[in-house]
């Protein structure tokens, strides 16, 4: 214990590196995959072609994606890009798949009284279609959160900055306290976002929680 | 004769009894109008009708006969094939669709409301895709929620935590909001109970009555058809327009067998629905007043019954002489004593079939008359009805 408080600088660094690198994936990933989900919704090819890929994606071990990414983009190999870039297609993949059924799921009553009514096909997307979908895109957020985090972590074998380098550098020095303050803060930071991401899905749908 | 039945709606047909300025806007033209869908299915077959503006023309007939198609043709949710339709006078396809939709209401089964909006903001939709700004459109539905008889405190809800009826309602103040001439209703109440699709019926009727807009209703039941309709359109299978008339004429002359057997057995019965019981006799009756002794009431029977009324000489039920010889002298008549009444007869809106009724569900054998604001003004007897009846068919206005 004296060992975290003694460390509370480093600890607070790693944080924010591991809050940064796990959370801009999914923020990025959710805006692109949005689009992609819309269209994988809406036409049939679009949709076996982005549902193929999504799934092609997601068979190749990320560390070995992070690791040729700079050969492919002639990026740094330490660089922090290639990891946001990484995790940024492993959300997107996961998250299309949401996105798309979220959306085939919304009532097609609703969505033609929707157009019955005189909306555009963008807005009616903005406005009905997608807010409909959000309890679903949540869910896949949460798991994609989670996975990224743990990932991140992961990432510290390849030199990756994050609670992973409590375990590298505890492993080398044979220090238990910190592997374990590692892992004991990666759980919590998981357990934190996934928290929050509840909360945020809770206060944008009011409607899912009425009672009869 | 509780109070609640002195409106004789569900059982004579009131017509809304319209306002005489309404706008002669949304006269809807078929011309030659044909859908063939991409499988080869002719679902409207080269129809050709006008829809009077500002009254109610109801779409009836089979399951597949094309008036959900007919009605999406309208406001371009299907394209036609061939033929044109006209909304005052305009092609409906030299409109951009969502533009012609906002100024066209419609209204479906089960309402079809956006789960994810409260109320408020599923009425006030349409108002602020055309640009009215918030305050305004929620001023706007806040109005309508009045319009439809629902509570303020409704708004707040999100329509899960409505009933069927109610959110069939909202689904009505919805398509009213920016308040178009044209309103299209698809089966919106056949997703509810017998007696909620019979109090939204009568609620169309008296807001048609405020409103006058030109409403296209579609439904398979022709009792809600005849009800509601200023004149029915029936089609047969394959889209084909079997007949176009006013209820009365569609019950009095069927076109063929083919409306004949859709209009149903009874038509002669409810044809006189149509017929208005103006020359109609009304005998005297002597009304006990509620809180009169009993030995008052045992004066006023007439052969074995006295009606009771309230203070406002409003009818609430029967005495019968049965009844009173069970009870002390000295007590009261209160609603305990009381055998509930049949169906009234409202001398001002009621038609030669509410007087029957009226006459055929009375425990007593006589009908209950009342006039316009309920205040009892006599008797009515099946004997009577039948001789106004006879009457009315040597004059030829029924079904011979
Ligand atoms: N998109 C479509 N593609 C092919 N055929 C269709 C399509 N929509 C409707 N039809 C056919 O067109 C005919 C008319 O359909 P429509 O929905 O207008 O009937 P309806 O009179 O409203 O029937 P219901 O009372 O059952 O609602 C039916 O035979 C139906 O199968
Ligand atoms: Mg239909």
């Amino acid at each position: 214990m004296t060992w975290v408080f003694d460390h509370l600088g480093l600890l607070g660094d790693l944080t924010v590196t591991h809050v940064y690198l796990s959370v801009l994936p999914v923020v990025l990933g959710l805006i692109i995959a949005i689009p992609l989900g819309w269209a994988a919704s809406r036409w049939r090819p679009a949709r076996a072609f982005l549902l193929t890929v999504s799934g092609l994606l997601y068979t190749i071990p990320s560390l070995a994606l992070i690791v040729i990414l700079p050969a492919i983009i002639s990026t740094k190999t330490l660089d922090p890009v290639n990891v946001i870039i990484t995790l940024t297609v492993y959300t997107i993949a996961l998250l299309v798949r949401s996105i798309a059924d979220a959306l085939s799921a919304v009532p097609p009553t609703i969505v033609a009284a929707a157009t019955a009514i005189g909306y555009r096909p963008f807005k009616r997307f903005l406005g009905v279609e997608f807010p409909l979908a959000i309890p679903v895109v949540v869910a896949g957020l949460r798991v994609a959160m989670v996975s990224n985090i743990s990932l991140v972590s992961v990432g510290a074998l390849i030199g990756i900055a994050g609670y992973g380098q409590l375990f590298t550098n505890g492993f080398q020095l044979q220090f238990v306290t910190e592997i374990v303050t590692g892992i004991v803060a990666t759980l919590l930071l998981a357990l934190v976002a996934d928290l929050v991401l509840q909360l945020i899905g809770r206060l944008v749908t009011p409607w899912t929680r009425v009672g009869r | 004769m509780v109070e609640r039945s002195a409106v004789v709606s569900g059982r004579g047909y009131c017509r809304p009894h319209y306002r005489d300025d309404r706008k002669d806007l949304g006269v809807i033209e078929f011309q030659a109008v044909t859908k063939r869908f991409d499988d080869g299915t002719v679902a409207v077959d080269e129809l050709d009708l006008t829809v009077d503006p500002g009254r109610i023309t109801v779409f009836v007939g089979p399951s597949g006969c094309g008036k959900t198609t007919s009605l999406r043709m309208i406001n371009r949710m299907i394209d036609l094939t061939s033929g044109s339709i006209l909304v005052d006078g305009k092609d409906v396809r030299q409109s951009d669709p969502p533009l012609l939709r906002r100024g066209i209401g419609y209204v479906i089964q089960q309402a079809g409301l956006f789960p994810h909006r409260t109320v408020l903001d599923n009425i006030a939709t349409v108002p602020v895709l055309a640009g009215w700004g918030r305050a305004k459109a929620r001023k706007r539905a806040e109005e309508l929620l009045e319009t439809v008889g629902l509570p303020a405190a409704m708004g707040r809800r999100y329509p899960a935590q409505l009933s069927g009826g109610q959110q069939q309602r909202v689904g009505v103040a919805r398509a009213l909001a920016v308040d178009p001439p044209v309103l299209l209703m698809d089966e919106p109440f056949s997703a509810v109970d017998p007696v909620v699709r019979e109090g939204l019926q009568d609620e169309l009727l008296r807001l048609q009555g405020e409103l006058g807009k030109t409403i296209v209703f579609v439904t398979h039941d022709i009792d809600e058809a005849i009800k509601l309709g200023d004149k029915v359109a029936v089609f047969r299978t394959g889209g084909i327009l079997a007949q176009y008339d006013t209820p009365a004429e569609l019950l009095a002359r069927p076109a063929d067998d083919f409306v004949t057997n859709f209009v149903g057995r009874d038509r002669g019965y409810r044809a006189l629905g149509f017929l208005t019981a103006g020359g109609l006799s009304l005998g005297e009756l002597a009304p006990v007043k509620v809180g009169a002794t009993v030995a008052e009431a045992r004066q006023a029977l007439r052969d074995g019954w006295a009606v009771v009324v309230d203070e406002r000489n409003h009818p609430c039920g029967w005495l019968s002489a049965d009844r009173l010889s069970s009870v002390d002298e000295s007590a009261t008549v209160d609603a305990d004593l009381l055998l509930a009444g049949g169906s009234l007869y409202d001398t001002e809106h009621g038609s030669l079939r509410s007087a029957l009724d009226a006459a055929l569900s009375s425990p007593s054998a006589l009908g209950v008359a009342v006039d316009g604001q309920g205040v009892l003004a006599g008797s009515i007897t099946a004997d009577e009805v039948l001789r106004a009846l006879a009457a009315a068919r040597t004059a030829g206005e029924v079904p011979q």
